[in-house]
């Protein structure tokens, strides 16, 4: 008699920890001929206030971790998704993708978190700088993360694209909540495993699964949330702007149906991690 | 001219009691010493579109009014909707025609010769802005008409120097960008939203405040006096709606907007689902943190300074003071000392510390905030100082056992109001200071090196002033965190703003 498999049960990753929706809701994921695969979590908006709680804690913590060690880790989780790229590559698999390009999109998000790697120790030497004003004073201006990044993941690329998104954000000493594509959800599954294997402190990065319809009102008004970064439709796009009015928190909102081609070249930027910095500008007299 | 020192008190003074103090006001008169320039004011202002000064196609003004006097000073053009459109179509044709395709070098000569006429004319700009808005005529002549032309030299040099501005990347004009300024700095304010925008090789359809349009109006003198090509840079003059209007046009690709967070909120609003870029320099709500180490004779200076300086119209005021527990009893005795010889009067008198209020709404907005914390239970301590019969003028005030949940220690004022709260350690300093949705500037005083670094790095805002306060260069970013808005002004961060990377 041949083995019956023992099949997983996806969790999300929050708080460096694997939980189900609080709500006990999940939604059926199929594979790609269309059979049954998996229970995704369905998460709610409580779900989606527990993780800001989350990333609130491991907030300062993250941000005060030297450039050099947020670098090493970033690296580290590389290390881990390389390691683990056929796993990936059959969640994304799952979603339809051929063999090729789940695995093309595999070393694809790999190599885009060796470039925000070593972005971590270089960036403030671009962005900030010295000034000279015309006044007997020291003044200079250096980066800063905002606080927590909600971030929205297209359906498209759906291990890449959730990456891009939220490593340019924690490079910097940010802290995310990130709603993963509803279509293709799994992929965000098995990364939470690789996150919690990596040295990427709990609640740094919170991944949640579930549908956006109910989800996007709360990313958009929730205060804790300092920015978001999001792909998204138009009417998604003015819902968080709206919401976003309330507290002036900051939007990174690309177009959905623009289509970003997250393969390009384009979308891995200094910029993109200087999107989520706050510039502070401090005077310290000179004097004896 | 009314002196402010009144004679009543010069004969009461002491009663041949040694003085404690050397109270300047109690002692002797000063003579007035107004400043004489000739601002040269029109009679009336008009719109300035597509490099002409025309007539508002409603045909309707409004006055302008002197805070000192509460006399009309001249009247305003009021933009309508079809005066904006006219004014956005104006600045694209530029942009498409002849802004957009001239080289940088070009656009530099541009701004640098618009800084130097506006230091030819220096003094008149200064008399026009005291007049206009209130403040004290010593603060326009050296703050904000020297700031105001070291902002447009500043920017000049960056328009053939772009490519160093995002490196890795190539920049771009985003093409016309609506900019709505407020009525506390309304020259430099012009200044401070022109400069770059131009420099980058954007038009501009700007607002100023409906209280003081004047010293823009006079700056489109200098712009044609300058040869800017028309349409570059245009001014539309009115209240809120013509604001509205400007935020709501469909051409300009930007909206850079310096006034309150409740304002910003609803522009925010107003442009959801909208692609329009925005920058946002909003409200504030500032620590200034004094250490018992700290020089206290010059952190007193520093604290006056910071909430006194244009009479506390300012988004980054220093209108919270935490000061530290062993020193707090000193150094509001000593505060209570200084307010008394600050002379709050006549802003064109050139001994005027503390200006009019700039307007009637806004001083009522002020005493009617400063009656909520007598009345949670702070203690108010004001200056005896006279004032004025006529005109908005309001008494330096200042709170002490302010709780943090007074509405004084909360909101902003925007008046020359000062909230005093204490803190025992360096914890509950940072602590206190960022307990608010705002998050604009700071201030810390203390002999310690490695603490003014270490609150510099704890403190959630835009802007650190380090045994200083109230500090400004064209070079040095400035902006907030949180509810102060977002994007930075001034320096290569500011440019930035004003861009697109391609």
């Amino acid at each position: 008699m041949s083995r019956l498999p023992i099949t997983k049960t996806p969790k999300v990753y929050v708080g460096g920890a694997f939980i189900r929706s609080e709500s006990a809701r999940v939604f059926p994921l199929q594979d790609a001929a269309g059979n049954f695969y998996a229970n995704i979590p369905q998460c709610t908006r409580k779900d989606l206030r527990n993780a800001v709680e989350a990333a609130a804690k491991a907030g300062p913590g993250w941000a005060k971790r030297t450039a050099y060690n947020r670098g090493q880790i970033l690296y580290r989780l590389g290390e881990m998704l390389e390691a683990r790229a056929s796993e990936l590559a059959a969640a994304i698999q799952l979603g339809g993708a051929a063999k090729a390009a789940a695995a093309k999109e595999v070393t694809a998000t790999v190599d885009r978190l060796i470039y925000y790697a070593g972005w971590a120790d270089k960036y403030e030497q671009v962005l900030g700088n010295v000034n000279p004003v015309a006044a007997p004073y020291f003044n200079f201006t250096v980066t800063e993360p905002m606080g927590i990044v909600g971030v929205i993941a297209p359906d498209e690329a759906p291990l890449l694209a959730l990456l891009s998104l939220i490593v340019p954000a924690i490079t910097s000493g940010n802290t995310v909540v990130a709603l993963a594509s509803s279509t293709q959800p799994y992929p965000a599954i098995v990364l939470g495993e690789l996150l919690a294997t990596s040295d990427l402190p709990g609640g740094v990065v919170n991944l949640l699964t579930g549908f956006r319809k109910e989800l996007v009102p709360t990313f958009a008004t929730h205060t804790h949330l300092r920015a978001v970064s999001a792909v998204v439709g138009a009417d998604e796009r003015k819902a968080l702007a709206l919401g976003a009015a309330d507290s002036v928190k900051r939007t990174r909102l690309l177009k959905s149906e623009a289509q970003p081609d997250w393969y390009a070249d384009t979308a891995q930027s200094l910029y993109a991690v200087r999107d989520f910095l706050e510039y502070k500008t401090t005077w310290h007299p000179i004097g004896a | 001219m009314p002196t402010l020192a009144s004679k009543k008190r010069k004969t009461t003074a002491r009663n041949g009691r040694p003085a404690p103090e050397l109270i300047f006001g109690d002692l002797w008169d000063f003579d007035p010493a107004p400043e004489t320039a000739d601002p040269k004011l029109k009679p009336r202002y008009e719109l300035f579109i597509n490099g002409k000064f025309v007539a508002p196609k409603s045909g309707k003004y409004f006055d302008t009014i002197n805070p000192a006097t509460e006399r009309k000073l001249a009247e305003i053009a009021l933009a309508g909707p079809a005066d904006v459109d006219a004014a956005c179509r104006a600045a694209q044709r530029a942009y498409d025609n002849v802004w957009g395709k001239l080289s940088g070098r070009e656009r530099a000569k541009y701004l640098f010769r618009i800084a130097r006429l506006l230091q030819d004319r220096a003094r008149e700009f200064a008399v026009a802005e005291t007049m206009d808005g209130g403040k004290p005529i010593k603060e326009s002549r050296d703050f904000d008409v020297p700031m105001a032309a070291a902002h447009f030299f500043y920017h000049a040099g960056w328009a053939d120097k772009l490519e160093y501005v995002a490196p890795g990347r190539r920049v771009a004009p985003l093409g016309v960008v609506a900019q709505v300024i407020p009525w506390n700095f309304p020259l430099l304010m012009c200044a401070w939203k022109l400069a770059p925008a131009l420099a980058m090789g954007n038009c501009v359809v700007l607002k100023p405040a409906e209280t003081t349009s004047i010293t823009a109006l006079k700056l489109a003198e200098i712009i044609q006096d300058a040869g800017l090509p028309p349409g570059v840079v245009n001014f539309v003059t009115g209240a809120g709606a013509t604001g509205a209007a400007l935020m709501a046009h469909p051409i300009p690709a930007k909206v850079a907007f310096t006034g309150s967070t409740e304002v910003g909120k609803i522009i925010m609003r107003s442009l959801a689902g909208t692609d329009k870029k925005m920058t946002m320099e909003l409200g504030g709500k500032a620590a200034n943190i004094v250490f018992d180490d700290a020089p206290l004779d010059q952190a007193v200076e520093g604290i006056i300074n910071g909430i006194f300086f244009n009479q506390g119209h300012v988004c980054c005021a220093g209108s919270r003071l935490l000061v530290h527990e062993p020193v707090a009893a000193k150094v509001i005795a000593k505060l209570k000392q200084r307010i008394k010889v600050l002379r709050v009067g006549d802003p064109l008198d050139k001994n005027t510390d503390v200006g009019a209020i700039n307007s009637k709404e806004q001083l009522a907005k002020i005493t009617k905030l400063v009656a909520s914390g007598v009345k949670e239970g702070a203690e108010i301590y004001q200056s005896p100082c006279p004032l004025p019969a006529k005109g908005w003028y309001f008494r330096p005030t200042i709170f002490s056992n302010v709780a943090m949940s007074h509405r004084i220690a909360r909101e902003e004022i925007f008046g020359p109001v000062l909230s005093i709260l204490t803190f025992r350690t360096v914890d509950e300093a940072i602590e206190k200071a960022n307990n608010t949705a705002y998050g604009l500037s700071a201030g810390v005083w203390t002999d310690k090196g490695s603490r003014i670094l270490k609150m510099s790095t704890e403190l959630k805002a835009g802007v650190v002033w380090a045994n200083s306060y109230n500090k400004f260069d064209p070079t040095s970013p400035f902006g907030g965190y949180k509810e102060s808005g977002f994007g930075r002004e001034g320096g290569r961060q500011g440019l930035l703003d004003y861009c697109q990377l391609v």
